[in-house]
């Protein structure tokens, strides 16, 4: 964020890779890619991979940590260390535990936890490659990893990433508009009841600009839900 | 009759199945608004009165009166802890366990070992999910010589069939003995138990 490229970001109404300022990058969903687990998914958005497993709900270890009334989600972000251009120091950090914290947040809301007392949903992101984006692309396969799982939600969450480059507004952004663009903005939401469980934002933006913004994030939220739809409903077709 | 108008569909948490109107909702749908949706990814059944998912994945939660088989945890000083496949742990105690008087200086693993397999019953289960396993249930038994295979619970129903004619089916065909619980445990005795495990996993699918 904030950087200076020497590239330009935008030319023409195109970006760097091609995309017009509306276009998401390539979405791919896979289900079930992990044996062992409940539920699984990865989801690539361009470059960008994350795998999700879920396991629940199980009992809850350490017990000091059950709750009699409700259960609890658990959500561990991880970036893998070759994810990225210089290895990234693996194990938690300061921004993986602040990642970990707002998944937790996006979804929780959608579950019933609350007919699980005791009990725990642990809920794994890896991130194999990352090119920007990757929180959004993390909640995304969490959310379908966890329907998947046969636990039962609200909703599914839908996650996108928005911002801004050289004064024009862009969706998706890539790791190079991320590192050079003047705002980033993470949103994750329940398309279909129009609630927002995730607002994150990073930089500086006029409000009728911000208003723009998440318009045109429910619209990238609704075109990936589609998709994350689409997955769901294939996994058990034959 | 309940028959004759029934959808049947895969439904997605979330979406939207019907009207409530006067019907009655059943497993896997929430009602927000008025409106039913479907909780779980599973199959929705959709009739006059009635509408209920069947997921297609779920752990099992124990309810009153289930029928389930479970595998002996551990020995405490009045019972035994078992595992039912669940989130929670069956407690047995030994009043429900034995028939006769026990007094406490009997060593009670002479009943039920650790690992043993037994049918029971859940007897009673609280709000938060503290589970109790009863054998005072005629078909409550320890399950020897055997093996057990786990499945989803939600399919269970199936793999008995209507009023048991996929498992007698099964039972006949490969001779082997078969005893199902309804938290995705089925036991299968007898020689021939490769051939009955395959069938039962094809189920499964």
């Amino acid at each position: 964020m904030g950087g200076k490229s020497d590239i330009k970001l935008i030319d023409n109404g195109k970006r760097i890779d091609g995309r017009s300022l509306d276009d998401t990058r390539n979405v791919k969903i896979d289900m079930d890619i992990i044996n062992v687990a409940d539920g699984s998914a990865r989801v690539e958005f361009g470059n960008t991979i994350a795998l999700s497993s879920v396991y629940g709900p199980r009992e809850l270890f350490p017990r000091f940590m059950q709750k009699p009334n409700t259960g609890i989600l658990r959500a561990k972000y991880n970036m893998a260390p070759f994810s990225v251009d210089d290895r990234k120091r693996p194990g938690l950090d300061r921004r993986s535990q602040e990642i970990s914290k707002v998944m937790v947040n996006a979804i929780e809301p959608m579950l019933f936890l609350e007919d699980y007392p005791k009990s725990v949903v642990d809920v794994f992101v890896e991130i194999i490659q990352a090119d920007g984006s990757t929180r959004v692309t993390g909640i995304n396969a969490a959310s379908i990893a966890i329907a998947a799982a046969g636990i039962p939600m609200r909703n599914i969450v839908t996650s996108c990433s928005v911002g801004k480059i050289e004064d024009s507004l862009v969706v998706d952004l890539d790791g190079k508009e991320d590192n050079f663009g003047s705002c980033d903005l993470a949103i994750a939401m329940a398309t279909e009841t129009r609630e927002i469980t995730l607002l994150q934002m990073d930089g500086a933006v006029s409000k009728d600009e911000l208003k723009s913004l998440l318009e045109k994030a429910e619209n990238t939220c609704k075109k990936i839900f589609e998709k994350q739809k689409e997955a769901l409903r294939n996994l058990y077709k034959k | 009759m309940e028959k004759l108008k029934i959808e049947t569909r895969i439904v997605i948490p979330g979406e939207f199945i019907d009207e409530l109107g006067n019907k009655e909702t059943g497993l896997g749908t929430y009602i927000k608004n008025n409106k039913i949706y479907s909780e779980v990814i599973g199959i929705l059944r959709n009739g006059e009165s009635e509408v209920s998912v069947i997921p297609l994945n779920c752990k099992y939660i124990p309810k009153h009166g289930d029928r389930i088989i479970g595998k002996v945890k551990s020995i405490e000083m009045s019972g035994w802890m078992i595992d039912i496949n669940s989130p929670y742990i069956g407690f047995l105690p030994v009043s429900e366990g034995v028939e006769e008087f026990v007094d406490n200086r009997t060593d009670i693993s002479q009943f039920f070992n650790l690992g043993d397999i037994i049918l029971c019953r859940v007897s009673r289960v609280t709000n938060n999910k503290s589970t109790q396993c009863s054998m005072k249930d005629n078909l409550a038994r320890k399950l020897v010589d055997g093996v057990i295979i786990k499945v989803t619970p939600s399919k269970i129903p199936r793999i008995i069939g209507k009023s048991g004619s996929m498992i007698n089916l099964i039972k006949e065909k490969t001779g082997t003995d078969i005893f199902t619980g309804q938290n995705g445990i089925v036991w299968i005795g007898g020689k021939n138990s490769d051939t009955a495990i395959k069938a039962i996993e094809l189920i499964n699918k």
